[in-house]
């Protein structure tokens, strides 16, 4: 007999390998349009780019970013940068105003009122036909700027995303996360390749300034400025592209709390920003956004909320027996009955939901691999896929619920309670 | 620039995924036959050996009861049973396994009724439970006693356990039941040395009647004193 979990399932698994497969059956089909550079490059001209640093309590790694900026490839007189301090309470200012000296910058403090409030200030005074934003827990590669300007040749590009890497995974927790971001390149291109990106994030992507220009500046929106934006372009029909071969580094979260905390403002802003733009759902017109990212990301996390639950379910069953046998026979017996068990293949589950599992979780590993191999040239095993799959299985569904949750009851997250609470570790703002 | 809708790509992923699911239920349906044809074959090789025993019984009987060989082991028929168990549950063709379970009670009786003579013509040590439970309403204290009996099954591996679901359509069981007089309001029902004891009996209560049980062939005279076992139980 079917019961209705196992339908649910059914279901469920079946939209989640439906997605993979998607994104493969994608890959196969352009994957010789993925370009990845390896050495230096020049363009025919140079246009004028400035880069805006919003910056809240970030004293420890806002040098680092703005070194990058000025290692840049790229001309000086063309690169502008405007280095926003959101009224940190740390020594941000201190730092960013040795920069002050270099024609090329500008540094502005302000009072605190959110990193869109920051990054509308730097769009003030902005007089160059492409403008960014780098989080300032992110580092670039010298090259990544030249190689996302490529992408403007199309004159329909609007924004173009970069590749973020982890800088530097420190431990089991981070090195998971990388290999997610290192999925994240590949399912970016594929969903570039459809029209379908629904995040431009915060470290690194370039716009065209004709996007603010007719769209208007950042919104709030729940903190999560940076999907909002790409929601707000896609709903204009402004294309959005993904440049693989443009690195920038990005400092993860170190520890569960951190972790659990960002995805939970990430989740939180993905589902409210769903819901401002529901209105883009299943229509036609809107294209891949509309009947496949957006319904995708929704999916993914009634889906690990689900699994988890089984699993959940499995494991108390599992214990529940045993205390019951423990209840029946005493704690002795028990142990006897436990030490003669042995293997018997016969017991190894052969039902369909083991089956589905399987490719459920091989395509998961294909997803990571085909990253990895875009980001380092050649697909590569290694342990942090499986902590990865192990850390999200587990990890996942809380930051999910607790999204879901505070949905429910409208409460945000917001990113300066993230930093003051952390400080004076920092986190990323980001959302890949 | 208006996106273009390219419903051939979801037509063609659809069909894909579809085809993974098909894969994973055809994997799954030819590996519970493989299991089923083990369970079969397992069966049958208990059928020939209980038979083989009955007719050897027969040829022999009270000239020699060194050469009656103890043919089917208790812990075949309980890997068996356990099996079958597990079938039930997690094997998609229930109605193949619910008639290999039917063919199972029938060889269980076969060889209690083979084992109760052996035991009793040839002195061998043993004890038999007769165990009835039921499957169809959920009964909690007959998975306790499901427990203690494997437990004690463990501890004596001389001890043969018998168990029938009630609901099990089979003549053969039916009759049991008749003549024990079990009531399916009154499982778990055990059946040791003709005396019937229904609702749930502790690992201790147990434990006390099987070792009688044992004490009671000891005592009884037997044929051939050379094949009379006289371990201490622990």
């Amino acid at each position: 007999m079917v019961s209705t979990s196992s339908i649910i399932f059914y279901i469920l698994s079946f939209l989640s390998v439906y997605v993979q497969v998607f994104f493969l059956v994608t890959f196969f089909e352009r994957k010789n349009k993925i370009l990845v550079r390896k050495g230096v490059i020049s363009l025919p001209e140079y246009p004028g780019v400035t880069i805006i640093v919003p910056c809240y309590n970030e004293g420890e790694t806002i040098r680092g970013t703005i070194e990058s900026l000025l290692d840049l490839d790229y001309p000086k007189d063309k690169l502008k940068l405007i280095i926003v301090d959101d009224g940190s309470k740390d020594n941000t200012w201190q730092i960013i105003k040795e920069f002050e000296k270099y024609p090329n910058i500008k540094v502005f403090h302000k009072k605190n009122g959110g990193k869109y409030t920051a990054l509308n200030l730097g769009l003030q005074y902005l007089d160059t036909p492409f403008v960014g934003c780098l989080d300032a827990d992110s580092f670039v590669d010298s090259e990544a700027l030249k190689r996302i300007i490529t992408y403007f040749d199309d004159k329909n590009t609007m924004a173009v995303a970069p590749s973020v890497v982890v800088y530097e995974p420190k431990n089991i927790l981070q090195g998971a996360q990388k290999a997610e971001y290192d999925m994240s390149i590949y399912t970016k291109k594929m969903l570039a390749f459809l029209g379908g990106i629904h995040v431009t994030p915060g470290p690194f992507s370039i716009f065209r300034k004709k996007v603010f220009d007719d769209l208007g500046p950042y919104r709030h929106a729940h903190n999560t400025e940076d999907q909002e934006i790409a929601l707000r372009m896609q709903e204009h029909n402004y294309k959005i592209d993904h440049c693989p071969d443009a690195y920038v580094y990005t400092v993860t979260p170190n520890s569960i709390k951190k972790l659990y905390r960002q995805r939970s403002r990430w989740i939180y802003g993905f589902i409210r920003n769903v819901i401002d733009y529901r209105r883009l759902l299943f229509r036609k017109k809107y294209g891949t956004i509309a009947l496949f990212t957006l319904p995708s990301g929704v999916i993914s996390i009634f889906a690990a909320i689900f699994l988890f639950w089984m699993l959940g379910y499995n494991f108390f069953t599992f214990i529940y027996k045993k205390i019951f046998i423990i209840n029946t026979v005493g704690l002795g017996h028990t142990l006897k009955i436990s030490q003669n068990i042995n293997f018997d293949p016969f017991f190894f589950s052969t039902k369909a939901i083991f089956f589905i599992t399987i490719i459920l979780y091989t395509s998961v590993i294909i997803a990571l691999l085909i990253g990895r191999g875009i980001l380092e040239g050649k697909p590569r095993v290694s342990f942090d896929m499986f902590y990865f799959m192990i850390i999200y299985s587990i990890l996942a569904p809380f930051w999910l619920l607790k999204a879901i949750f505070n949905v429910l009851r409208s409460k945000e997250s917001s990113w300066v309670l993230e930093r003051e609470v952390e400080m004076p570790k920092k986190q990323n703002a980001t959302t890949i | 620039m208006q996106q273009q809708f390219d419903w051939r790509r979801y037509l063609i992923v659809f069909f894909i995924t579809l085809a993974l699911f098909l894969t994973a239920v055809y994997l799954s349906n030819y590996f519970g036959n493989k299991k089923i044809n083990q369970l079969k074959s397992i069966q049958d090789t208990i059928s020939i050996d209980i038979l083989s025993s009955e007719t050897q019984f027969s040829l022999l009987s009270e000239l020699s009861c060194k050469n009656v060989s103890d043919s089917v082991l208790s812990s075949e028929l309980n890997e068996l049973g356990k099996k079958l168990e597990w079938g039930q549950e997690n094997l998609s063709n229930t109605d193949e396994v619910t008639y290999l379970r039917k063919y199972y009670s029938l060889l269980q009786i076969k060889d209690y009724l083979l084992m109760k003579k052996v035991s009793s013509r040839c002195g061998k040590k043993s004890a038999f439970i007769l165990y009835f439970y039921t499957k169809a309403e959920s009964c909690t204290l007959c998975e306790k006693q499901g427990i203690v009996l494997s437990t004690l099954r463990e501890k004596y591996p001389e001890l043969r356990v018998y168990s029938f679901d009630y609901s099990v359509d089979l003549s053969a069981v039916k009759a049991m039941l008749d003549i024990y007089k079990i009531k399916d309001t009154a499982l778990p029902a055990l059946v040791i040395d003709d005396e019937v004891l229904t609702g749930f009996n502790t690992i201790e209560e147990l434990d006390l009647r099987i070792k009688n049980s044992f004490k009671l062939q000891e005592t009884m005279p037997v044929n051939n004193p050379k094949t009379v076992t006289t371990d201490k139980i622990q």
